[in-house]
């Protein structure tokens, strides 16, 4: 039976309790002024697809009828996300990671995060940098920026993934502006995870060297969201929905799709996560799609925090529920999972991984050192060279870009 | 037929090879083996995984003496192929591309539309075009127009091992067109790339089929055998099949006297 009442004790403190207990929360179905309102069926469709999804239906036949399709089918994700998809799990694995080998050989890509600022306006409460979190706040000069970036381009990579915390007054967009073009000239793959914004500042970011996006929707289930997200502009559901429409609109080549696993139900969002890519591929099918898997994980003053009911066969089981629902879509793999298990899932599905990795901000040069505090928690703290050899040692192959910005 | 003298044509550039080697999604360290057992005379190359001066620069990797055929994947339209080209020659010194533009991420279907626009621009700008395609004669004939130096159709969609599913349409090119026709993408196992030859192919790209196999260079052997031995049969002419039993050799016109 699908939990329509999926509470995760773990994240709730005395702090979100009280806030909780006042209950003046904000609508977060309505667009606040200065959001773009974009015409798009997709969420709705994303959001009716969820709803309807009851994974308690699906048996083992169903799993089978869907692992003999060339093609897999919506029906035929449900079915590979549902509980009755478990116990065939090994089998399903081999199946996803010979799709994977046919699409993307033993190609593995290589990137590392550099998170630049950590100010933050919203009140996640599960998320270490969080409004009312009491961690140090950075946000770095472009100078700082510079020598960063630097840094980790010794080490070999081509790909940077650029982060901040979700405050559109410390971290502007002419400020994120700037960090690609500093990028460019040390990187050949910009990649963004920062607020979501609208579609002309995407063109701008764009303009500016960064060719993909990435937004995590948490949960799509709104009424869930509407809890976890109390205050700031991510609370506007509807706005970080579309977030991967606008940036397409925007002239970005890639998107990438997340929900934080352990949320809400997983299966629920799993299926959503991949029906949202589903939708927006048909509609731009010159889009790269890329899917992450994060956990939930600890953070800075609330160490209890994790993912409850995802193990780590119910995160292969999604891994692989994407890789055969989207054969050609690249999977990530951050560093809240351990060495052994992403040296595990770039073997079977996952086509990406970080390597190198700081949460906190200016980390990668010794005189910035603990500028700011991390945003949660990693669990592989390995190098470039370390996971680079380890690929190596697996029979993979790793990528550094494969990619021209044109 | 002197066997030594079958060679073959794209622009001014001569081959004796009839296997064109891809180089992706396998490991560098496999590509030199992988060209030697193929015997092969030009390797494929996505311009977009070229890092010089960096980590596993896929340049570092290739045998000296082997024509690099450089590809424009990732450019979604003609404006971007020709980016790419451009930058190509540059960074591969040859006036050798291939042309792929793909607008959907799923399929990886090539679009003739713009292929033909961009085979257009390269041709004036002295580029040797090898434009894939879907195989459409139509679309084959605008190319060749246009100034391309080969027509490279697809067997199956990119990367699914599928073998020959277009193979009406792809003889219609052999048939029709006045140019080398170069079976591209979707042969998934050497039998399928010997088929292509006897019908007449002019060679066989391959890649994915040998970059997932358990043993690269063996797979690659294989495919060379299976290329030229469907080069062979072409030559020297294949028999007829019969489709039901033995059959009169005049059933209709026997009765023919005077």
């Amino acid at each position: 039976m699908s939990q329509e009442n999926h509470v995760n004790e773990s994240i709730i403190n005395e702090e979100v309790k009280e806030f909780l207990e006042k209950g003046k929360r904000t609508d977060h179905m309505k667009y606040l002024p200065d959001m773009e309102v974009i015409q798009s069926d997709v969420m709705d469709k994303v959001r009716e697809a969820a709803r309807n999804y009851d994974y308690s239906l699906y048996t083992e036949a169903d799993v089978r009828r869907a692992l003999s399709h060339d093609y897999k089918t919506p029906e035929d994700f449900k079915a590979l996300l549902s509980p009755a998809a478990l116990p065939l799990l090994e089998e399903i694995a081999q199946c996803a990671q010979k799709e994977t080998r046919k699409h993307f050989g033993n190609s593995i890509y290589m990137f590392t995060p550099i998170y630049i600022a950590n100010y933050c306006e919203n009140y996640c409460i599960y998320c270490g940098f969080n409004c009312h979190n009491r961690i140090k706040r950075a946000r770095l000069t472009y100078e700082e920026i510079d020598k960063e970036m630097a840094a980790i381009a010794k080490s070999g990579l081509q790909e940077i993934l650029i982060l901040t915390g979700e405050s559109r007054k410390k971290s502007t967009v002419e400020y994120i502006g700037e960090a690609c073009k500093i990028a460019r000239k040390y990187f050949r793959v910009i990649g963004l995870e920062v607020y979501p914004m609208n579609s002309d500042e995407y063109a701008y970011l764009h303009k500016c060297g960064a060719d993909y996006v990435t937004v995590f929707q948490e949960t799509y289930h709104a009424d869930k969201y509407e809890t976890l997200h109390l205050a700031g502009h991510k609370r506007i559901y509807p706005y970080r929905v579309n977030a991967q429409e606008r940036a397409l609109m925007g002239g970005m080549r890639g998107v990438a799709f997340g929900a934080l696993l352990g949320l809400d139900d997983f299966r629920k969002d799993a299926f959503a996560t991949g029906m949202h890519a589903w939708y927006l591929q048909k509609k731009y099918p010159q889009a790269e799609i890329s899917f992450s898997c994060p956990r939930l994980r600890p953070i800075i003053n609330n160490d209890k925090i994790n993912p409850m009911d995802v193990h780590e066969a119910q995160l292969l089981q999604v891994v692989c529920a994407y890789r055969l629902f989207m054969p050609f879509a690249g999977i990530t793999i951050s560093t809240r999972e351990c060495a052994r298990v992403r040296d595990n899932l770039v073997k079977i599905a996952a086509t990406k991984i970080s390597a190198g990795v700081s949460t906190g901000i200016g980390e990668h040069v010794e005189e910035l050192e603990d500028k700011g505090d991390a945003q949660f928690e990693i669990s592989d703290g390995r190098s470039v060279q370390e996971v680079y050899d380890s690929l190596l040692g697996e029979n993979l192959q790793p990528v550094m870009a494969e990619y021209v910005y044109v | 037929m002197n066997h030594t003298k079958d060679t073959w044509k794209i622009g001014n550039h001569e081959f004796t090879s009839r296997f064109i080697l891809g180089s992706g999604k396998y490991s560098l360290d496999l590509i030199k083996a992988a060209v030697e057992q193929a015997k092969a005379q030009i390797i494929t190359l996505a311009l977009r995984r070229v890092n010089e001066g960096g980590a596993a620069n896929i340049l570092d990797y290739i045998p000296q003496g082997v024509s690099l055929l450089p590809n424009t994947s990732g450019a979604r339209d003609a404006q971007e192929a020709v980016r790419i080209a451009r930058l190509s020659r540059e960074v591969c010194g040859s006036d050798l591309v291939k042309i792929e533009i793909m607008r959907d991420t799923r399929y990886l279907l090539p679009d003739n539309q713009e292929t033909i626009k961009a085979t257009e621009i390269l041709a004036k700008e002295g580029f040797t075009v090898m434009p894939y395609m879907y195989p459409d004669l139509n679309a084959a004939r605008d190319m060749v127009q246009a100034g391309a130096a080969c027509i490279m159709p697809l067997g199956a969609p990119i990367g699914s091992n599928k073998g020959l599913c277009t193979k009406e349409f792809i003889q219609i090119l052999i048939d029709e067109i006045n140019l080398p026709i170069i079976v591209d993408a979707g042969i998934g196992r050497p039998s399928q790339a010997c088929e292509a030859m006897e019908m007449g192919a002019a060679a066989v790209m391959a890649n994915t089929a040998i970059a997932t196999a358990g043993d690269v260079p063996l797979m690659a052997d294989a495919f060379r055998k299976a290329i030229e031995a469907g080069r062979e049969a072409y030559l020297s002419g294949l028999g007829r099949v019969m489709e039901k039993g033995a059959s009169p050799s005049s059933p209709l016109t026997g009765y023919l006297q005077d």
